[in-house]
């Protein structure tokens, strides 16, 4: 294994990736050694059945837990070295995470909410940074809600306050898991029209769905079984504007 | 400064998301810090009281009591005599060095009339030095002179309240009081000012009110009643044959009282037979009652603590419920970039937010003190008079007097409470796994 990577053009890079937990009648092995790249710029949907290990997965790349061997390189540093506070500072400097529950924070307002990460960045804010958060929120449509508490908002606007704090911190990546698992079709395109529109403007996305809807939206789909790596193909254009189309044309009525 | 401040908005608006729940919590600490302040400065009051009533005796003074011995020791036929004696008195005055002044007291119940008011009190004897050391103080003529003493004039000084019941309308003084007990009239010279009452003394002094007293020169006593008093009680005769009943030595020094006291105890250690007298020095109880209101405090103070132990343990059980309620908001806040200390930082940054605001109100009560107790005691007095006579002396007139030291003693005291109660809470808090907490419904 190379001490160093090449990691330029690279969101991060994944090489032989490990995951074991140790319980008292057994280990259950749920990364079992998964290996991928991930461009800057990619739009990748992480598929598989349930168990597969897409969670695990998940939580490595963000960063929340700790791969059992392998490494996981996010610019030069490989955070599957890394002690809990720097996984920390990683998470609140160059990390986004969109869940499917949404995961605000109830008592906080929606400019608070997109501000937590900064706020564990150890710094006041900055009044560019104050007014980033301002900017995230009119971009993400909710411009006029910055005073609202996530109660006031529907589960969309909720997702889409969720979306703006992802961006707040400039991150490698987004990752998202299900983050229209709780959302209906409409809100559904609503949220994947906006992650096309911050892919196209060079965000790198990555989304764990069992919606083959969904995938088909990515730029590249993921599929793991068992542990492992089952394929990894690239959608093309075509099949990518198909699913654009269907969904307009299958949108239900607005009533 | 700025993370702290962020902390600290964070956790107002995270409490005031329960602020039922948030207040009850803070009582609890509220109560024990001003109940820490007000037991504090009830018993700082109450020993004060008893400091000052001592105090009034005189630090510097020695008493020497006549009491009245045990039955088995008088004999049965005729009456025995008993008591201090005047040569006793002198001889203290002669060969004690360290004392300054020496007042021979007699005292006995007497009644005096004016007119047709008649009041049943107590006649002392004694002789000028007396109104300097028991400082009482004239609202009108003098207090009775070596001459007057040395010329046995039938001249007496009223007590306040005496002027008072038999003076109603006159100026007492130059008027003649009469004692029927022994058929003599006495000219009023001067009358007092009214005065408190001194402190009671174990069972070898009486407390003494000073109210009903009449004041005549001691040598006039003894040439007019001398020392042999009968009294009829129940039918039959009882008496008594006392020279003095008590003499009050004043030292030069407060610093040679316990030597003097020693020097007095051997000059009459003659009297140690009869056990029919008793040495009173007030340093002494001064000091003893000093280290009584020290332990009261320290008691109160201890009662006052368990009740923050209370509150604190309150705090606890609010965070530890709260922690568990927010295990979610600890997942999100986690994953978002918190390290254990931030989490750690934020719950403790909530408990001390509870503990202060009770410690902060809290104090604000304690100053109340003074003023509430004067106002439920004037309340009190309107609604149940009756009840409240019966009281005891301290309850109806105590005042509380502040300890200083109780106030920032007080607020650090709940904000350590906050900091013990909220370490393991928070610590629970910072132990969770992220990706559990994030789990969690
Ligand atoms: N904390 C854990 N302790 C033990 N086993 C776990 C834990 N988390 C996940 N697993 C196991 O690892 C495997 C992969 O789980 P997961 O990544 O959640 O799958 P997916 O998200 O694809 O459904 C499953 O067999 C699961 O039971
Ligand atoms: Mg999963």
């Amino acid at each position: 294994m190379s001490e160093t990577m090449e990691t330029d053009g690279y969101a991060c890079r994944v090489v032989d990736l490990k995951k074991e937990y140790v319980l008292k009648s057994e280990t259950v092995r749920a990364l079992r050694g998964v290996t991928f790249d991930i461009p800057v710029g990619d739009y990748v949907a992480i598929m598989g059945p349930s168990g597969s290990g897409k969670s695990t997965l998940l939580n490595v790349l963000g960063c929340l837990d700790q791969p059992t061997s392998g490494s996981l390189w996010l610019g030069n540093d490989d955070a599957a070295k890394m002690s809990d506070d720097e996984l920390a500072d990683i998470r609140s400097q160059r990390i986004g995470f969109v869940f499917q529950a949404y995961n605000l924070i109830q008592q906080l307002t929606v400019v608070e909410n997109i501000q937590v990460p900064l706020f564990y960045q150890g710094r006041p804010l900055s009044p560019e940074q104050r007014k980033r958060c301002h900017d995230l929120a009119k971009m993400v449509g909710l411009g006029d809600r910055l005073d609202h508490r996530p109660t006031q908002l529907s589960g969309g606007q909720q997702q889409r306050v969720a979306i703006a704090r992802s961006l707040v911190n400039d991150p490698y990546f987004i990752l998202a898991d299900e983050p229209t698992g709780n959302l209906d079709s409409r809100t559904t395109e609503e949220i994947l029209q906006l992650f096309e529109r911050l892919n196209n403007e060079g965000r790198t996305i990555i989304l764990v769905t069992h919606e083959d809807e969904v995938s088909k939206r990515a730029k590249r789909v993921v599929r793991l079984k068992d542990g492992r790596l089952q394929w990894d193909k690239i959608n093309s254009q075509e099949v990518r504007d198909e699913a654009a189309r269907y969904a307009l044309e299958n949108m239900p009525v607005e009533v | 400064m700025g993370l702290w401040l962020g902390t600290i908005q964070l956790g107002v608006k995270s409490l005031w998301l329960h602020p039922m729940r948030s207040i009850l919590t803070v009582l609890g600490i509220f109560i024990g810090v001003a109940s820490v302040i007000w037991l504090l400065a009830i018993s700082k009051g109450i020993g004060d009281e008893a400091q000052r009533q001592i105090e009034s005796l005189g630090a510097d003074t020695i008493m020497i009591r006549t009491v009245k011995p045990p039955s088995e020791k008088m004999s049965s036929q005729g009456l025995t005599p008993y008591g201090l004696t005047r040569e006793e008195y002198d001889m203290l005055v002669a060969t004690i060095p360290t004392v300054r002044s020496a007042i021979p007291i007699r005292e006995m119940r007497r009644q005096f009339q004016f007119k047709n008011r008649k009041l049943d009190g107590r006649l002392v004897g004694c002789t000028p030095e007396y109104a300097e050391v028991t400082k009482l103080e004239l609202t009108s003529g003098h207090f009775i002179t070596d001459a007057e003493n040395f010329a046995r004039d039938c001249h007496c000084v009223l007590s306040a309240k005496v002027a008072e019941k038999l003076f109603p309308y006159e100026d007492p003084v130059g008027q003649r009081i009469y004692m029927p007990e022994n058929q003599d009239f006495y000219l009023v010279v001067g009358v007092l000012k009214p005065k408190g009452a001194t402190a009671a003394i174990g069972g070898s002094m009486a407390a003494q009110d000073f109210s009903n007293d009449v004041y005549i020169p001691i040598r006039t006593l003894q040439q007019r009643i001398g020392d042999t008093i009968m009294t009829m009680r129940s039918g039959s005769r009882e008496g008594e044959i006392i020279e003095l009943n008590q003499i009050t030595l004043r030292c030069r020094d407060v610093t040679e009282v316990k030597k003097t006291a020693e020097l007095v105890g051997a000059a009459l250690d003659s009297h140690s037979k009869m056990e029919d007298i008793a040495v009173v020095v007030p340093l002494e109880l001064l000091e003893q009652a000093r280290t009584t209101r020290a332990m009261f405090m320290l008691f109160m103070g201890m009662i006052a603590a368990i009740s923050l132990l209370v509150g604190g343990i309150g705090i606890m059980n609010i965070m530890l419920a709260t922690v568990t309620e927010r295990t979610r908001e600890i997942g999100i806040r986690r994953a978002l970039g918190a390290k254990r200390r931030d989490i750690i930082r934020q719950f403790l940054v909530e408990t001390s937010v509870l503990s202060l605001t009770g410690g902060i109100t809290g104090i604000l009560f304690g100053l109340l003190c003074g003023p509430a107790v004067t106002m439920a005691r004037t309340l009190a007095n309107t609604w149940f008079e009756k009840q409240m006579m019966d009281l005891p002396e301290v309850v109806r007139t105590v005042q509380p007097s502040i300890v200083p030291e109780s106030i920032p003693g007080a607020f650090f005291i709940s904000l350590v409470v906050g900091l013990v109660f909220g370490i393991y809470p928070a610590t629970r808090a910072a132990k969770m796994n992220p990706i559990e907490a994030l789990r969690h419904e």
